[in-house]
Order: structure tokens, then C-alpha cells, then sequence
């Protein structure tokens, strides 16, 4: 086979390993982490974050701003700390509300954030004070079952 | 007893040795690469052998591979109703693990050991000697060339593979079945992270592709000059590959998919 011959299949073969890795990159995979500009950080303190992970989305009104970047438990206080990482583009009020959510019946959770209704914004590394913590489903039914046993007792069985 | 004893110390001996020569072998290559460079169209000749003529079997079986993990993994994701995960579950098996692995096996078998048989035979009728009396180095004319077709072919080989898998996931599912389109690419790429998946699953395969490209080309040239050892080194270039790929691959994984 002549050299020319050669080189071009060559050619054709890199080119088409290099075209699969940009159809991995651009349709199959999404390049995040680039897409979050100019980052800055910001704290939460949680009672409890349920099954929250690192590198869980961190969305206000279902769009997604940024990623918890650390999971810490504060000797002190006694309570969860959650670090996340911030699109430099978004600001939120100080008053904002941070919730842990699930996406869906069985989806993965997510820091939710409200914004309020305060003038000043959170500046880098502020902590945000309002929080709500993730709901565990043993409490969430044994609260019912309390609820239901208590309602068994004030109203006798006939 | 002594026996017993006496065979293990050979064999421990004779594994640390062989461990000892395929790494100052691979020193070798890679201090005659600059020289073999120097002569570009040897490697590109290589680049053809051992990456163009594989890429009907990476392809075919890449997108056979895709249709089954496309046909199994409904069947499994629509008793919970998660039929539309369809394409998270395929791109994510072939990205990070199957691409890379299987197409590392298939590498190894067909030109892993294609390159052993020519090294061997180059042994066996005493080619790589007369270069050695010419003066030219049977390390950076033979054996660097091979190892660098082998070395570059190999994540792109593994690229097409999940590329294809995943196309063929999309065929059964989509055409076939008829999971909602939009669905299927949007949880996939929602699940699919460019750095954290596809950078890994490269970095896998350019680990596989160097090793397999060394242990044929040392088996090769390692081989019993005779008709019995290059087959026999062609297989042991098949069965080590094959090891190698999997337990790197179990440590790989390991330390890059953890949480």
C-alpha cells in the first residue's frame, strides 16, 4: 500500500476517534464545572441533611446555580455545615432560605435556596442563617403514627 | 517439600525478574522513541495496522454491545418505571467502564497479539539481530513504532466504542422500543459529566492502551526463537492483556469513582 493511501486512513481514523470524543463531550456528557463563572462560596448550617452529597446540585427556581462543594460537621454547634460553590453571575438576598429537597419520589437531593425580600446581597463566604432541614422519611411517619394514636385516644372507639 | 519450596522460589524469581526486564524494557522505548520519531511514517504505518483494521470489530462490536445493554437495561428500568434513565444507564456503563475494558480486550486480541507474531517471527529468522550487526536499533525501528501505534489507537478505539454503544442504546431504545427521545438525551447528559466521566473513562483507556502496546511488544521480543515460542507467546500476550486490563481497571476505578 502506497504511503498516501496510508496516511489518509490514518487520517480518516483519528478524525474519527476525535469527532467520538467530542460526541461524548458535547451530546452524551454535559460540561459542567466550566460553565459555573467567576465562582464564590457560601455556607449553610442544616439540623440534619439527610442523604445530601457533595457535588449535589444547588438550584433556585429549578435552575441550576451551583454545586455543594463541602459536607462538614461543626463540633460546636452540633450541626451539619454545608459549603457550596456559587455562579459569580447570581446573587441572592441575605435573608435567603435554604432547604434540602428531592427531586422526585426517589431522585437524589439538592440544596434549594428562596430568595427573600432583603436589599443587600450575600457577600463570599457568608453563612445564610434561615434553613430547613431534609425530611427523613422514619420521622415524617412516626409523626403520623403519633398523630394518628393521639387522635385514637381523644376520641374513644365506639 | 523441598520440591514444592524449590519450584515457588523459581517461580517468584522468575516473576520478579520478568517484572524487572519489562520495566527497563520500557525505559528502552522510551528512550529510543525521539529516535523513531525522527522517522514518523514507521509509527503511522503502525497507527494503520494496529488502530484502521481494528476499527470494523471495535465498531461492530460497540454498537452490539449498546443494543444488548439498551434491550437488557429496559427490560430491568421499566419494572420501576425509570424506562425513560434509559440513557443515563447505557452512556454511563459504556463511558466509564465497558468502553474502555471491552475495547481493550478486543484491542489486545486482535492487534496485541498481531504485533507479538511479527516481533516473534522477526526474532525467530533473525531479522532484529542483523539490525543490530547494520548498527540500527531493532528497539526505536521495531518495537517503539508498534508500541506508539498501540498507545495512540487505543483511547481512540475506545472513544468510537461508547460512541457506537451508546448510539446503539439509542436504537433500541428510541426506534426500537420507543422511550421518549428528549428523555433519553436529556437524562443522559444531566448524568453524564464531561470531566468527572468521559475525562475518566480516558484516561482509562490510554492506561490499557499502554499497557497492552507493552506486553506485546515484550512478549514479542522476549519470545522462545522457535516456531512453539511465538505462539506461545501469543498467548500469553492475549491472557496477560486481558489481566492486566481488568485489574487496572478495578484499581482505576477504585480511586476515580468513589461517592
Amino acid at each position: 500500500m502506497s504511503r498516501t493511501t496510508l496516511d489518509l486512513w490514518v487520517g480518516v481514523f483519528v478524525a474519527m476517534g476525535i469527532a467520538a470524543l467530542f460526541f461524548l463531550a458535547i451530546k452524551v456528557g454535559s460540561v459542567s464545572g466550566s460553565d459555573i463563572k467567576s465562582p464564590y462560596t457560601l455556607t449553610a448550617r442544616f439540623d440534619n441533611i439527610g442523604g445530601l452529597k457533595v457535588r449535589a446540585p444547588v438550584k433556585v427556581a429549578g435552575v441550576l446555580v451551583g454545586r455543594v462543594s463541602e459536607i462538614r460537621y461543626d463540633n460546636e454547634r452540633f450541626q451539619a455545615e454545608v459549603v457550596f460553590t456559587v455562579d459569580g453571575r447570581y446573587k441572592f438576598p441575605t435573608d435567603t432560605f435554604a432547604n434540602i429537597l428531592t427531586s422526585g419520589l426517589l431522585g437524589e437531593q439538592y440544596l434549594g435556596l428562596d430568595p427573600g425580600g432583603e436589599e443587600k446581597v450575600l457577600a463570599p463566604g457568608d453563612v445564610i442563617k434561615k434553613t430547613q432541614s431534609a425530611v427523613v422519611l422514619e420521622k415524617l411517619i412516626s409523626q403520623f403514627m403519633f398523630s394518628k394514636a393521639a387522635e385514637g385516644e381523644t376520641a374513644p372507639a365506639k | 517439600m523441598g520440591g514444592v519450596l524449590r519450584k515457588l522460589g523459581a517461580l517468584a524469581i522468575n516473576g520478579v525478574w520478568r517484572l524487572g526486564f519489562i520495566t527497563r524494557f520500557f525505559w528502552m522505548i522510551l528512550l529510543y522513541s525521539g529516535q523513531s520519531f525522527t522517522r514518523l511514517h514507521l509509527t503511522i504505518r503502525e497507527l494503520y495496522f494496529s488502530g484502521v483494521m481494528s476499527l470494523l470489530i471495535i465498531l461492530v462490536s460497540g454498537l452490539f454491545v449498546g443494543l444488548v445493554l439498551g434491550l437488557q437495561g429496559y427490560e430491568t428500568l421499566q419494572r420501576y418505571g425509570a424506562s425513560d434513565s434509559l440513557g443515563t444507564l447505557v452512556a454511563l456503563s459504556l463511558v466509564r467502564e465497558l468502553g474502555p475494558v471491552v475495547a481493550g480486550l478486543l484491542f489486545a486480541s486482535r492487534a496485541g497479539s498481531a504485533v507479538t507474531a511479527e516481533i516473534g517471527l522477526m526474532k525467530v529468522t533473525e531479522q532484529l539481530k542483523a539490525m543490530d550487526m547494520m548498527a540500527v536499533s531493532p528497539i526505536a525501528r521495531v518495537v517503539a513504532p508498534r508500541f506508539w501505534g498501540g498507545v495512540i489507537s487505543m483511547p481512540l478505539l475506545a472513544a468510537l466504542f461508547s460512541a457506537m454503544g451508546v448510539f446503539g442504546g439509542w436504537l433500541i431504545g428510541v426506534v426500537a422500543i420507543g422511550v421518549d427521545d428528549g428523555a433519553f438525551w436529556a437524562q443522559m447528559q444531566a448524568a453524564v459529566d464531561f470531566r468527572y466521566d468521559v475525562i475518566n473513562g480516558v484516561i482509562k483507556s490510554c492506561v490499557f492502551g499502554v499497557a497492552v502496546a507493552l506486553i506485546a511488544v515484550f512478549e514479542g521480543y522476549d519470545c522462545v526463537p522457535t516456531a512453539e515460542g511465538v505462539s506461545r507467546a501469543i498467548t500469553r500476550t492475549v491472557v496477560s492483556s486481558a489481566l492486566a486490563i481488568l485489574a487496572l481497571d478495578f484499581v482505576m476505578t477504585s480511586f476515580m469513582f468513589r461517592g
